[in-house]
């Protein structure tokens, strides 16, 4: 709704950076990749409140991030699986530990979503009118990149950086094409997701394909 | 008190004096049709005095305040339209996410918004335009819409930018006469911009024409005349009145429907008036 889909794939490959250079200086990869994204939401957001800059905002932040990411993948070229498992992840190989801090960030993400849900929703509908009755526009800008960000962290340590995508926006950008209504649209992208996530983990287990090619299957097939 | 008080104001807008030392007031309850040629300074007039401009000199003074962002008591309309044309969103949430829509909270409307929302759109005769999704609807029919959620909150003073764009006669006649019950019924104090005089004759009180940086405000009589629009275009002008109607003449053309040259336009400082 925010034409802002884009910034969900840069920041997913953003937190590859974050969690290849984590692996470098001997930070936990997860913790790497969720400062990383959330910083780099935090800048996108702050760089483009105004919608004709942000696809511009957010290519600078990817390029600069594939670059760094690059950077760190040459001095560790030992890690070969561990890249692959946060390229493409693995929603089968998931830790207790892992579990608690995805839902520690989908908490997180989630209640501060629904505080600020409803000027988000103005400045993101009407910018002019929003702005004028107030709403700070970059302020929100920040926010929802951010929010963005940290749900984007723990999607990459399930389905990995190439696939964050599937689950972000595919639900979303399907119930936007049937419903009509705020609370139906969520509704709806909640429950696209998690058919298409359960469905990819079922089909997996019977054919032995990777879990994140149904997922994004799915993803693709409900647009 | 006044409802709107300009004094030496000036407006820069990309190194360029937009508006140049213009004082004015418009008294409450007041309908000033705002007109212009095309960056005249319609629209920034306007977002000056919604605080989202600052005056480079001068004071603006608004419903008795200086003026600010995020004043409740003013209802507006941006020009800027096209929001939202490509969303299977409901004319009704549309409309209702300006309800309250600066407050932190989360965006599903309550009893009280449901039923704003249903007195706006019956303001503006958009009842029905409410239950189909805004990618289906016309850019008329969406600018309705916008009319309606200018109307949230009982606004005490409307700015209403260029509401006649994309509308077709008769819609445009039933926007004057919306504005004009408002004022009438309501009290509200109203600045509607236009480019074309006419359909706003039988409604406004006053009109502030904009042309090079400066401001003409007074009743039609008093600013539509050539000797006022020559100064404020930059060039010989004439007017010409007509079974009711009054049609702005450069020469042979007119120059609500004709382009001015461009040379007749550019090259001119707002100082060599
Ligand atoms: N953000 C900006 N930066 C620089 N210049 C601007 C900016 N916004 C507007 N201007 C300039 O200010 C002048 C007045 O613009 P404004 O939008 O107020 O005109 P207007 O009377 O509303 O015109 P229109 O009839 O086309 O809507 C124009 O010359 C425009 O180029
Ligand atoms: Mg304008």
């Amino acid at each position: 709704m925010r034409r802002q889909t884009f910034a969900g794939h840069v920041l997913a490959h953003v937190g590859f950076t974050g969690a290849t250079g984590a692996v470098l200086i001997g930070v936990p990869p997860p913790w790497g990749l969720t400062v990383m994204t959330v910083s780099a939401g935090i800048g996108m957001g702050a760089m483009a409140e105004r919608l004709l800059q942000r696809d511009v905002a957010n290519g600078i932040i990817l390029a600069l991030a594939l670059g760094l990411g690059l950077l760190s993948l040459h001095f560790f070229t030992a890690y070969a699986t561990q890249a692959t498992a946060l390229l493409f992840g693995n929603v089968l190989a998931v830790d207790d530990g892992t579990v608690w801090t995805l839902l520690g960030l989908g908490a997180l993400s989630v209640i501060m979503l629904a505080v600020i849900s409803r000027p988000l929703l103005f400045a993101s509908l009407q910018p002019e009118l929003a702005e004028a009755g107030g709403v700070s526009l970059r302020l929100y800008s920040v926010l929802f990149a951010a929010i963005v960000a940290l749900a984007t962290a723990g999607c990459v340590q399930l389905v990995g950086v190439l696939l964050v995508f599937a689950l972000t926006v595919g639900p979303a950008a399907a119930a936007q094409q049937v419903a009509t209504g705020v609370a139906t649209g969520l509704v709806l992208s909640v429950e696209f997701a998690l058919a298409e996530a359960w469905a990819g983990i079922t089909l997996a287990f019977y054919t032995d394909w990777p879990s994140s090619f149904w997922i994004t299957a799915l993803s693709a097939g409900i647009l | 008190m006044n409802a709107i008080e300009f004094h030496d104001v000036s407006v820069r807008l990309g190194g360029r004096e937009v508006l140049n030392l213009v004082t004015l007031e418009i008294a409450t309850g007041e309908f000033v049709g705002v007109l212009g040629p095309n960056g005249a300074g319609k629209t920034t007039l306007m977002r000056a005095i919604l605080g989202l401009i600052p005056a480079s000199r001068g004071t603006i003074r608004v419903l008795g305040r200086p003026a600010a962002r995020g004043n409740p008591a003013i209802g507006y309309m941006p020009q800027v339209r096209g929001a939202g044309s490509h969303l299977r969103l409901s004319g009704c949430d549309f409309v209702a996410s300006a309800v309250d829509g600066h407050r932190i909270g989360k965006p599903f409307p309550g009893k009280t918004a449901r039923a704003e929302v249903n007195r706006v759109l019956g303001l503006v005769g958009a009842m029905e335009l409410g239950r189909r999704p805004l990618a289906e609807l016309s850019g008329g029919e969406r600018q309705r819409l916008l009319l309606a959620q200018a109307l949230i909150g009982r606004p005490q003073l409307l700015l209403l930018d260029e509401p006649m764009s994309n509308l077709d006669p008769h819609f445009q006649a039933s926007a004057v006469a919306l504005a004009k019950s408002l004022q009438t019924e309501l009290g509200v104090t109203i600045l509607f911009s236009a480019h074309e005089l006419n359909p706003l004759l039988g409604a406004t009180d006053r009109v502030l024409y904009l042309g090079r940086g400066r401001a003409a405000l007074g009743t039609v009589d008093e600013v539509i005349t050539g000797s006022v629009l020559s100064r404020l275009y930059g060039t010989e002008l004439d007017v010409i009145r007509l079974n009711g109607r009054i049609f702005v003449m450069a020469g042979s053309r007119d120059v609500e429907h004709e382009p001015v040259p461009a040379h007749d336009l550019l090259g001119m400082s707002p100082h060599d008036a």
